[in-house]
């Protein structure tokens, strides 16, 4: 069990009720330090409720949160903590460059400081040649990517997506993976909100179900093929007795044309297996860990209907 | 530091968004009215051989009839500009930005409140200013007790901008506009309630005027600054329909004084323990 100080985000039985409306029912969640971390679910599963309850905009009725080992609202936490709002919206009348000076003085960034971090930012998301617009004369795309940096203007420890990729084209998409994936080398957790499977799939380490304002399950997405029990084995001059013979690491071998589909209790035994085959004659092309796509565990969780 | 921060960007957004030079435009607009209207009645004395006494006692009328619309040009310009800067940034979610940075929410409301007061107090100075120093040129006269009844003119408008600040914690932009300008029109029904129960002395109309400053002593304020401001003899005359016959206390104005901190409290708790 990890230590509430190992932990970025720690809730327990976190519950928001609007009216007679019950948004979040409980969300129970441990969020390590250094993880990327998905939140799924469909429309109405309280995702942006517990967000804005984790970042202190919205006020849980029960339950209890943590951020960075300090209670959700704490005011000095805020310097170590970015947020990118769906539908990232600022006054209008601003330039980037004035956008996030301004975001940087109530940090209480430095001068020097905010000199060196605001063309850095506007470099990495592409809005150099656009520094001296203003918003108002901003794409939705273009504004995305400005509340993209103002969330890491000041280099957080932990820092929430919300939709980050809403509005952007496919350049910008991969803009936001490679930024995730940049912030979590520098040693960031990132919880990533976001409608996009495929999105999450490549970017999280980890992600929860939510439904109904619950955690139904979190899924490990960065599994080493050690923990995997199933792989798809890509080969050709496959005899039926080679086959035949990878029994002896498997219980359940299955031969479709070129593809071989072996069951495993540890995935430590893959290399001897394409020795193996190598070894018999077969041309090995690949060899592929099995598992259920997010997408098909998504809809395994909560419905075809999406929670409607 | 949060607090100057936000009152910098209010007062910048004001700029940016033209609103207070539209607005001191419009105060420009009224200022060469206000003067060539002067300027034809000063001719207009001089032919008629008007005695000085009169000609003084017209002119420091002249003089209030400026400060009234200069204050109910103030009045709107307070609940105008400021009815949106959070009900509307609540609702569009721009604050979000804003109140997940390392400050207190109590010092972003604070912040916009005096950034408003700023914009406030210039524009409220510019066009009293304007008013006596033009009086002053045409006519040699001004205000009488001018910077107590300028002091009651803001204190006016800083009444109304506290109030628009509680409202808009609770309500949208539209609701927050409709309330605070039919709580000053209440205030001000009630003001001319009061007067007309003054003259025909009817102690329930003028109680019922006393009830209405107790909501919103917005009006009160007026017709105090407007008594400082006016000449002693117009005031025991009665000759000016901005005479105040039944005056406010010095007693209301500390309860404005206190409904101002009052409203401003109230604002700044909701906004801190309300959802954004």
């Amino acid at each position: 069990m990890s230590r509430s100080s190992d932990l970025a985000i720690r809730t327990r039985g976190l519950r928001k009720v609007f009216g007679g409306k019950v948004a979040v029912r409980n969300l129970t969640l441990d969020v390590p330090r250094g993880e990327v971390f998905g939140f799924l679910g469909p429309n109405g599963a309280g995702k942006s409720t517990s967000v804005k309850m984790l970042l202190g905009l919205v006020f849980s009725t029960s339950g209890e949160a943590q951020i960075l080992g300090r209670p959700v609202g704490d005011v000095k936490t805020r310097r170590q903590i970015g947020f990118l709002p769906e539908h990232f919206r600022f006054y209008d009348w601003l330039t980037p460059t004035e956008l996030l000076k301004l975001h940087a003085r109530l940090y209480g960034m430095s001068h020097a400081k905010l000199r060196e971090r605001i063309p850095l930012l506007l470099d990495q998301v592409g809005l150099t040649p656009h520094r001296d617009k203003r918003l108002r004369d901003f794409s939705k795309g273009m504004l995305q990517r400005i509340g993209l940096a103002q969330a890491l203007l000041n280099e957080p420890d932990l820092i929430f997506l919300d939709e980050p990729t809403s509005g952007l084209d496919p350049v910008g998409r991969r803009l936001v993976r490679d930024i995730i994936k940049a912030q979590r080398d520098r040693g960031a957790t990132v919880l990533l909100n976001s409608h996009l499977l495929g999105e999450v799939e490549v970017t999280c380490d980890r992600v929860a179900f939510i439904k109904d304002g619950e955690v139904i399950e979190t899924h490990e997405l960065n599994l080493e093929i050690e923990e995997q029990t199933t792989i798809s084995i890509r080969a050709a001059n496959v005899t039926a007795e080679t086959a035949n013979a990878l029994s002896q690491w498997s219980p359940s071998v299955r031969t479709e044309g070129e593809r071989l589909t072996l069951s495993l209790s540890s995935g430590a035994v893959v290399p001897e297996i394409v020795r193996y085959l190598v070894a018999h004659g077969v041309n090995v092309y690949a060899v592929t860990p099995q598992r259920p796509s997010l997408e098909e565990r998504f809809l395994e969780i909560v419905g075809t209907d999406g929670g409607l | 530091m949060g607090v100057w921060i936000m009152a910098g960007v209010t007062l910048r957004e004001a700029a940016r968004k033209k609103m207070l030079w539209m607005a001191l435009a419009a105060g420009g607009a009224f200022l060469i009215l206000f003067g060539t209207g002067l300027h034809f009645q000063a001719k207009d004395f001089a032919a008629h051989g008007i005695s000085p006494v009169l000609r003084r006692e017209i002119s420091f009328t002249m003089v209030t009839v400026g400060l009234y619309a200069v204050d109910l040009l103030a009045v709107l310009m307070t609940i105008l500009t400021s009815i949106d800067t959070l009900s509307g940034e609540i609702a569009s979610g721009t604050i979000q930005a804003i109140a997940t940075k390392p400050l207190p929410r109590w010092q972003l409301l604070l912040g916009k409140w005096f950034g408003f007061c700023g914009m406030l107090t210039a524009y409220i100075a510019i066009m009293v200013g304007g008013v006596n120093v033009e009086t002053y040129a045409i006519a040699g006269v001004t205000a009488r007790h001018l910077i107590h009844g300028l002091s009651l003119m803001w204190m006016e408008s800083v009444v109304l901008l506290s109030v628009t600040f509680a409202f808009a914690t609770y309500f949208s932009t539209l609701t927050t506009g409709v309330l605070t300008l039919g709580l000053h029109g209440l205030a001000f029904l009630g003001g001319w309630i009061e007067q007309f129960g003054a003259i025909t002395q009817t102690q329930s109309a003028v109680t019922v005027g006393v009830i209405a400053s107790v909501l919103m002593p917005s009006e009160a304020l007026w017709r105090r600054a407007a008594f400082e401001m006016q000449s002693p003899l117009a005031n025991a005359m009665r000759i000016s329909p901005f005479s105040s016959l039944s005056v406010p206390s010095t007693a209301m104005v500390l309860y404005a004084a206190l409904y101002l901190v009052v409203a401003l409290m109230i604002a700044i708790r909701h906004f801190s323990r309300r959802d954004l």
